[in-house]
């Protein structure tokens, strides 16, 4: 049964003067599908997987060549820390090295710790990462090959600029901690098991110091920048690196308090995961990445990465040195 | 609050200049979300439809999993899709974890429990005498189905509209199985919470903006398509 409403408009739509009703209707009841399918197609439409890939930031980026090798698998997974990520310098140097070798690399910006997990379990090819003591135990174990120098920068203790436990200008980084622990100002860890978490620990033990559990000590277990976020918010303390802090600076109300400091050494190497462990490991895709960061191109572009917008390099590039030249393990 | 103003103003830009890596991110965003929600439509109204209308031994305790699915944590769906995607792991083999293939599968698994459990529930809300009156006049079996749906098609398209909501939203598994790696499976929201990360907070709100707008724009299509057939 039809409702003397329901009539009504249906006699009124047909009425059109014009005569032209049908087609009108028509078009407007797919308008929804026509703004949908234009809104799918012309966005993704500009995704075309051959595009360069270009970056939010204002990182140089490099197009392809089309004359690039062709690796019989071009897949390599790149396990790496978040400071690598969080500086740009990632973004930088990958299609660098895309473009040269053909190799398309899938970076993962974890903690060190998670990136040697993931090397442990053969779920990454290579990794770049800063964490020493946990890479000597991870090459004791067999799980990595071909563990080299790739470069270095120094961690820094920042805090508020008003300075409660009074560490500016410190230059011994256990020296500031206990003081930091002795005001009991608020302290950040990264508490992620990264490069950044291991030195920090260690720091701590070597202030003798156990600071789990108390009240001014918190833990993000977020990666760099959204940890410095937070010291800034909460106006307290934490360990960076350098590039992280320089990067990020511009929002934070952070100074570089304590700095200098020789124990600060914030080194990165870079490791193939042992091929031995699993076939489905890209070993030579692993040394080819690993060639090329220790490259003499590479290497003098890192040296130079950042200079340009923050007045001073991220990184101070260290292929070819001994651990003994740096000090380090 | 000028954070907040910077951030309108850099969306503004972005969408002005057609920045090639915006429309990249946010045409990916957009590819994964609606192929998932198709995935899952195809899927879920199928199986929502057989278990709304039919009867069987176990019945309710499937509709209970069903119901307890569609507040299952994204982040868990994440986890487990890389475990299960993971060279060493069982489907290591099609080399998915970490390509936009991977953030569609953990999509699918987020939407569908949605999309079947709201097909249920509309498709057993419709009159049983309706059905009967269908059969008595001589419909097949898939006449049947057809009409059913037709009748619960402003439902139905709720449904679509939650489980495309749940899935271009959602960060966490799209974070584990695609890695937001940069040109590849970065997606609108990974992008926030990685320029949220990095302190570029008005980067951040910019296209936080640029997602709740295209989030809009698919409503409003899905919305008129809904509320035209009402109006008739």
């Amino acid at each position: 049964m039809k409702f003397p409403v329901d009539s009504h408009r249906e006699g009124k739509r047909r009425t059109d003067v014009f005569g032209k009703q049908r087609p009108r209707v028509a078009l407007f009841r797919a308008l929804p599908v026509i703004l949908l399918l234009a809104l799918t197609l012309g966005i993704a439409g500009c995704s075309s997987p051959n595009a360069p890939t270009p970056t939010l930031s204002l990182t140089p980026t490099v197009t392809p060549t089309p004359t690039s090798p062709k690796p019989a698998n071009p897949e390599v997974i790149l396990a790496t820390t978040t400071s690598t990520a969080d500086t740009g310098l990632l973004d930088a140097l990958l299609p660098m090295f895309e473009s040269k070798t053909g190799y398309k690399v899938k970076p993962i910006a974890v903690g060190s710790g998670q990136a040697m997990t993931l090397g442990e379990r053969g779920e990454a090819d290579v990794l770049l990462v800063h964490s020493p003591d946990a890479e000597v135990a991870f090459m004791q174990a067999g799980h990595g090959i071909n563990r080299k120098l790739v470069m270095h920068n120094y961690f820094v203790i920042v805090g508020p600029a008003t300075d409660p436990a009074r560490i500016k200008g410190m230059t011994s980084a256990i020296d500031a901690f206990k003081k930091i622990a002795a005001a009991k100002a608020i302290f950040i860890s990264r508490g992620d098991k990264s490069g950044t978490d291991a030195m920090e620990k260690g720091l701590w033990a070597q202030a003798g110091i156990n600071p789990e559990g108390q009240s001014w000590y918190q833990v993000t277990g977020q990666g760099m920048g959204a940890t410095l976020t937070i010291t800034s918010e909460k106006q307290a303390y934490t360990l960076s690196d350098r590039g992280t802090y320089l990067k990020t600076k511009q929002n934070l109300g952070l100074t570089v308090l304590a700095e200098g400091d020789p124990i600060l050494i914030n080194v990165y190497h870079v490791i193939q995961v042992n091929p031995q462990k699993s076939t489905k490991i890209n070993a030579d895709g692993a040394k080819a990445f690993s060639d090329f960061i220790v490259d003499p191109a590479t290497q003098k572009f890192i040296s130079t990465f950042g200079v340009d917008q923050y007045g001073q390099a991220f990184f101070i590039p260290d292929a070819g040195k001994t651990e003994a030249e740096l000090g380090t393990k | 609050m000028d954070l907040i103003w910077q951030g309108l103003v850099r969306a503004f830009q972005l969408i002005i200049h057609g920045d090639p890596a915006m429309l990249r991110i946010a045409g990916l965003s957009l590819a994964v979300s609606i192929s998932a929600t198709l995935i899952s439509l195809v899927l879920g109204i199928t199986a929502g439809t057989a278990i709304g209308l039919t009867r069987f031994f176990g019945r309710r305790f499937l509709v209970s999993l069903i119901n307890t699915g569609m507040g299952t944590p994204p982040v868990v769906v994440g986890l487990i899709v890389t475990i299960l995607l993971w060279r060493s792991g069982p489907l290591g083999v099609l080399h998915l974890l970490y390509t936009p293939a991977a953030i569609v599968i953990a999509q699918c698994v987020i939407s569908l429990p949605i999309i079947t459990g709201f097909t249920m529930a509309s498709v057993q809300q419709v009159d049983p005498k309706l059905r009967l009156q269908i059969l008595a006049l001589g419909a097949s079996r898939m006449q049947l189905l057809w009409l059913l749906l037709r009748e619960t098609r402003l439902p139905l398209l709720a449904a679509v509209m939650a489980g495309f909501g749940a899935v271009i939203s959602e960060v966490g598994a799209a974070m584990m199985v695609g890695g937001n790696i940069t040109g590849q499976t970065r997606v609108l929201t990974t992008a926030i919470v990685m320029e949220t990360g990095k302190g570029d907070f008005a980067l951040a709100i910019a296209l936080g903006t640029i997602l709740m707008a295209l989030v809009y724009l698919v409503n409003l299509c899905l919305t008129i398509i809904q509320q035209r057939s009402r109006a008739r």
